[in-house]
């Protein structure tokens, strides 16, 4: 069995900030760090690998070349190769744009039976890479992937979560997945595969290794541009209340009720 | 690529350097320079008071015209038997670009025994409903909700297509999408028409510390999808005289590759808490599960659903679908009430979308008061059950 799993290089994003004074993006102290939701991925991935021991874990990342520190990460845990995408043409892409190149990357991997996505990257939060991902390769596939089991080889059993509850599919290989952290808890690095991380050469694969054109990739290739970029609305003044117990109270309850808080 | 900049405008005063996430850029004697470690974000060109740096053209010329795409549509979730409130908070918005576009306003709805609920469609503005009712519609599966979708969108063309941030919206929208090849954005916050008839979509990013414009210029539809509870439902105080459309589609659309076993609607303390329009959630201060007692007391006086923090439900205080934030759910209720929460932002981000946000702490210095719009710096054992006395004596309930 060959798992692909799709890692994503973000920045920290508790600590991006607009400086109020300038308008622009506060980038000092900023550190780059692995998709949190994407170690699910990854351990949903050496989970099979665990059981299933004739499985193959390719790790692969689009970004720039420091991306490939997420990768030395996923061979530390146990991924068997790794694939870095990169080049100046793969700069600005959308959603649609990094599915399609992340698309041509995994055709070049092929047979791929399963790919693993974290349920969304904390950047952007769309969460739409991973479906887009699976439509342009016209695979099946399941978002919210909180558990799941082999049927047989060619068919998994996926509970995914909903909005009210929960949906159980039988999902046929090839196809992929997004999965929430119920999937396990990440494992930690091994001695032994940090060593031999350290000796692994990760390929880097840019346009013409894909055999996709220039103009079909980053901003380029993008449906969607960003026009403009700005701090939120800063909040109306917060209210801190004050005096005793009592008189906060008295004080909450009128300002919810002026706010037509339901149920007041 | 890089962004262009013009050496005539700009002055080297560095501020770029600064707005830049990956340092690429750099300040000779004369003007900025931009290196390969660019990523074209853009911050830059917001960065310069002097307008000297723009963004590269990019020349995703249309290859249809685009003029055969009319009309602002809504899919409308259908869940076992209702329709999921986003859906009117979305024809509500769909109406107005709908008429600052001088377009119709459509809406489809997918499901199984639908029984009429399109009709109340028409009180929002729908001119025209399209329905599609079919057994294997009865359960959500990505392939067969995108492919009925996909094949009306051919058929119809409209030029803005409405979904709601649900689970539902945010798996199958961007299915629909790709397959259309088109572009989308995710849990807009702000929907607008720009000067040139675009589909203006505002969203937050960066667990919501930025904001970001977005257009799909050439490509049709513009597709956005918008979480619930961001924008307000207002029906017209008279229906629309609209008309039912109910298409013949190919059997093809309904075969899925994906089989569903089972659906469950789950009990349990964080079963509501997601649509619940008042949110109060416990923190490691309440120390105790016992005391969590008296949150349900305070939300059930307000009809409303308890939500936890991570470290709650790390210290075994509250249940897992209790937990709001990062890893939990997002909630954006009318009034989230944070009790005995510091607000770290792995939770503030599950959160911070609320119309009203309250925090009852007893650390002055906690970070949730830097997100809230009413702080309570007090002893929550103190103030929760006082506040709750406070509204059954306003209610004129024994207390």
């Amino acid at each position: 069995m060959h798992i692909v799993v799709c890692l994503k290089q973000v920045p920290e994003s508790q600590n991006v900030r607009i400086d109020p004074k300038t308008n622009t993006l506060i980038r000092q102290g900023v550190a780059s760090v692995l998709n949190p939701f994407d170690y699910f991925a990854l351990e949903a991935a050496l989970t099979i690998k665990d059981e299933r021991l004739d499985t193959k874990v390719t790790a692969i990342t689009m970004g720039p070349p420091q991306a490939k520190e997420v990768l030395m990460d996923a061979l530390s845990r146990g991924a068997d190769d790794a694939i870095l995408i990169s080049h100046r043409a793969f700069a600005g892409a959308d959603t649609w744009a990094t599915s399609f190149t992340l698309a041509a990357a995994i055709r070049r991997l092929e047979p791929v039976d399963l790919i693993v996505c974290g349920k969304q990257a904390i950047d952007g939060d769309t969460a739409q890479v991973g479906p887009e991902l699976a439509t342009i390769l016209n695979r099946p596939y399941a978002t919210y992937v909180k558990s799941f089991e082999f049927v047989d080889d060619s068919h998994l059993k996926i509970t995914r979560q909903t909005d009210e509850g929960v949906a159980v599919w039988r999902l046929p290989l090839p196809a992929l997945v997004t999965v929430l952290k119920d999937v396990g808890e990440p494992r930690p690095r091994s001695y032994r595969a940090t060593l031999r991380a350290r000796r692994y050469e990760i390929p880097v694969w840019g346009p013409e290794e894909l055999g996709v054109d220039e103009d079909s990739v980053g901003l380029k290739g993008s449906y969607t541009q960003v026009v403009r970029i700005f701090s939120p609305e800063r909040k109306k003044d917060r209210i801190m209340l004050r005096g005793s117990v009592e008189e906060m109270v008295d004080e909450l309850y009128y300002w919810l009720k002026e706010q037509r808080v339901p149920g007041l | 690529m890089k962004p262009l900049v013009d050496k005539e405008l700009c002055v080297a005063c560095g501020e770029c350097i600064d707005a830049c996430p990956v340092g690429a850029i750099s300040v000779g004697d004369e003007c900025a320079e931009i290196s390969d470690e660019c990523t074209l974000c853009g911050m830059c060109v917001d960065a310069c008071q002097y307008g000297a740096i723009s963004m590269p053209d990019v020349g995703t010329g249309a290859d249809e015209d685009l003029s055969r795409y009319k009309g602002v549509w809504v899919f409308v979730e259908w869940r076992h038997g209702t329709v999921h409130r986003v859906s009117y908070e979305l024809l509500t918005v769909g109406r107005k670009l709908a008429e600052k576009k001088g377009t119709d306003l459509c809406a489809v709805i997918q499901g199984h025994k639908l029984d009429g609920v399109e009709k109340d469609l028409f009180r929002y503005g729908a001119k025209t409903v399209y329905v599609v009712d079919h057994p294997s519609l009865a359960h959500f599966t990505d392939e067969i909700y995108g492919n009925v979708l996909v094949e009306l969108v051919r058929r119809y063309r409209p030029e803005i297509l409405l979904a709601g941030g649900t689970s539902t919206g945010r798996s199958f929208i961007p299915r629909v999408a790709a397959m259309l090849q088109t572009g989308l954005t995710a849990d807009c916050t702000e929907l607008d028409i720009n000067d040139e008839g675009l589909l203006l979509q505002t969203r937050p990013a960066f667990g919501g510390n930025i904001m970001a414009s977005i257009l799909c210029p050439y490509r049709r539809p513009q597709i956005a999808t918008v979480r619930p509870k961001v924008l307000r439902a207002e029906p017209l105080d008279m229906p629309v005289d609209g008309q039912v459309v109910r298409p013949d589609l190919p059997g093809a659309c309904f075969v899925s590759r994906v089989e569903v076993l089972e659906e469950q609607v789950l009990e349990g303390p964080g079963a509501n808490i997601a649509e619940a329009d008042v949110v109060v959630s416990g923190g490691r201060g309440l120390q105790r599960k016992e005391n969590f007692a008296m949150l349900e007391e305070l939300a059930s006086l307000l009809n409303g659903a308890v939500g936890a923090s991570r470290g709650a439900v790390e210290a075994g205080l509250a249940d897992p679908s209790q937990q709001v934030g990062q890893t939990g759910r997002t909630v954006a209720p009318v009034l989230y009430m944070a009790v005995g929460i510091s607000g770290a932002v792995q939770h503030v981000v599950g959160m911070q979308g609320s119309k009203v946000i309250v925090a009852v702490n007893r650390d002055p210095e906690a970070p949730i008061f830097d997100v809230c719009h009413f702080g309570v710096v007090a002893d929550l054992f103190e103030f929760v059950p006082a506040f709750i006395r406070k509204i059954r004596k306003e209610r004129g309930e024994e207390v």
